[in-house]
């Protein structure tokens, strides 16, 4: 009986509790690891906080989060990007309220303080009381420091770190990759699917590099599915793998032929897009651009996970935002081509509405079985989450990155020995 | 202002006949309530109008309507069968059009569902298009807008 450690007993320590193939299950439940998280892995990291273009003019602004604290993304009259504080320098009321919109400035509705779209406070009222109090250029809305590739807006409460093209690095060639499928237009985000569950983030992080449990939890969507599509869906015994890219980002490969989507063009029409073609026909498109939209039209086909908040997840971003350590909420962000034909874009808000998001035929599966495992590691005082899958088949992968089988858990691992590095700064061994 | 009662009491006993088949899982019958053309609709932008240009949470044509319910009933969905049971009140029922050939109603939905324990609430504005024939009335769209469609959902196994 008293060979298991009684975790009470001893001090938490979340780097402990990540070796090579598992971490403990008190990581996903323990309120003072999650309170350290938020400060060491989304108050220290390049955090996800949208696309380009969901801030597509002058004025446009959209809401999110760093951990837990709202900052707003918006573009001002010189077209340059913002990360900003979103909390009035007088008395910190929240200065932007809503998902997105397009502004001239932002007003605290408090007491008016009024501020430009880069963060500057340029007005209040009745000024005089300040005269010799505060000196307005002292008191701009926080700006993080923000960093773009390929229309990826990251920012960072890090001013130290290092440059955001340097922490991805491996994972540029794919975000390289994922970006194609506008289908010769620019990726443009058509809308998001919105949606929380009882669990802890990290339960949700592993998920995007799962290729395991898809032929089960989700064999009610894939049953949906026509005979190509369920085929094309079958790949634990095909060629794809799990590659590990560094910093903690991986990706994973499920279906290798749709890994480029700007080769292969002269595949036959597969059945389900036929109509998609004659649509597209029908408006006078080109056989060659009929065919570049539809091979682009499903997405590509790889996770690609970016640590910690982010995944480009086949034809879709996934980003998450930890609200405690047993609540998560996620946004499954729609995308398209920017001027693309209207039948493109709208096939691919089809396709993201039957498997992704609350009502989707594969989502809610995956919700259930992330709140299993939340309820799960609450049983018994000792246990052990195993990312130990495919250990004892790695390869080297052309990239000279570690690489195992499409099924295997060497994403998770990935992201796990970057959270542990993370977490381990600055505390004394 | 004159109210029809009589429509108004024909279109309340229909809408409630089809939330007593959602509540009680009667999917097949719930097929049959539907025109071929109609659309089931549950918006993740309450401003849209045009629906199939923009990304909803769902839009089921009527293909889409029986592989929702097929997924529902086929015992392979693990959140589908951990949806216990789902209750459902309508009411301040309002006829916004009685047209010959189609009758649009609007009316308030409470959909309580009880799962691991847990009581969720989904309170939502909802609009029918009805078309009226010899049978009783079949529907031609019905566009369930939730009051927190634009917020954080739980996810769904069970139909609106
Ligand atoms: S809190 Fe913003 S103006 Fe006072
Ligand atoms: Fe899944």
């Amino acid at each position: 009986m008293s060979e298991l450690i009684k975790l009470e007993n001893i001090s938490l320590r979340a780097a402990d509790m990540v070796e090579e193939g598992r971490v403990h299950k008190a990581l996903y439940s323990d309120p003072e690891i999650f309170e350290e998280e938020l400060d060491k892995v989304f108050n220290n990291s390049w955090v996800f906080i949208g696309h380009e273009s969901e801030v597509p003019d002058v004025g446009s602004f959209k809401t999110a989060f760093v951990g837990r604290q709202p900052v707003i993304l918006s573009r001002d009259r010189k077209k340059n990007l913002h990360v900003l504080l979103n909390r009035c320098r007088h008395r910190g009321a929240t200065v932007c309220e809503g998902r997105k919109g397009k502004t001239k400035s932002f007003s605290c509705p408090y007491h008016g303080w009024g501020y430009a779209l880069d963060g500057e406070l340029r007005s209040l009222p009745k000024p005089e009381e300040y005269d010799g109090v505060i000196d307005k250029s002292e008191l701009p809305l926080q700006r993080l420091r923000s960093e773009t590739y390929a229309g990826l807006v990251f920012a960072t409460f890090n001013d130290a770190i290092e440059p955001l093209e340097d922490f991805l690095g491996g994972a540029k060639k794919w975000i390289n990759l994922f970006m194609k499928q506008g289908g010769g237009y620019p990726l443009k985000v058509l809308g998001e699917h919105r949606f929380s569950f009882p669990g802890n983030w990290k339960i949700q992080l592993e998920n995007t590099t799962d290729a395991y449990h898809f032929p089960i939890i989700h064999k009610s969507f894939i049953s949906s599915l026509d005979e190509q599509a369920a085929d094309i869906f079958d790949f634990l015994d095909g060629e794809g793998f799990v590659e590990d890219l560094g910093n903690g980002h991986s990706v994973m490969v499920m279906i290798p032929e749709l890994t480029d989507l700007e080769e292969n063009l002269d595949e036959p029409i597969p059945d389900r897009f036929q109509a998609l073609a004659d649509e597209l026909a029908a408006e006078g498109r080109s056989d060659d651009e009929i065919r570049r939209l539809v091979r682009a039209v499903h997405g590509t086909g790889f996770n690609l996970n970016l640590f910690p908040n982010v995944s480009c997840s086949m034809a879709f971003f996934r980003v998450m935002r930890p609200v405690s350590a047993s609540e998560t909420e996620i946004q499954h962000v729609a995308l398209g081509g920017e001027g693309a034909p209207a039948p493109f874009n709208r096939k691919r808000m089809r396709l993201h509405e039957h498997f992704q998001g609350p009502m989707g035929f594969g989502t809610p599966d995956d919700g259930e079985a992330w709140e299993r495992v939340q309820k799960g590691s609450m049983a018994g005082p000792d246990g052990w989450i195993l990312v130990n899958r495919g250990l004892n088949n790695l390869h080297r992968s052309p990239d000279g990155n570690v690489a195992g089988a499409v099924c295997s858990e060497t994403g998770m691992r990935a992201a796990y020995r970057q959270y542990k590095a993370v977490m381990a700064a600055g505390e004394e061994k | 202002m004159k109210l029809h009662t009589q429509l108004l009491n024909d279109v309340t006993a229909f809408i409630w006949h089809e939330a007593d088949l959602l509540d009680h899982k009667c999917y097949q019958a719930w097929l049959d309530l539907w025109t071929d053309n109609g659309l089931y609709i549950v918006p993740a932008d309450l401003d849209a109008t045009d629906y199939e240009s923009t990304l909803n949470l769902a839009l089921d044509d009527s293909a889409m309507r029986r592989m929702r319910v097929a997924r529902l009933e086929s015992g392979e969905s693990v959140s589908a069968k951990a949806t216990m049971n789902t209750l459902r009140m309508l009411s301040r029922v309002r006829v916004l059009e009685a047209g010959d050939d189609l009758v649009v109603v609007r009316c308030a939905q409470t959909l309580n569902e009880m799962r691991h324990g847990a009581l969720v609430t989904y309170p939502a504005d909802v609009e029918y298009h009805l078309r009226p024939g010899e049978q009783g009335f079949r529907i031609e769209r019905k566009v369930v807008k939730l009051l927190h469609a634009d917020s954080f959902l739980r996810t769904v196994s069970f139909i609106f």
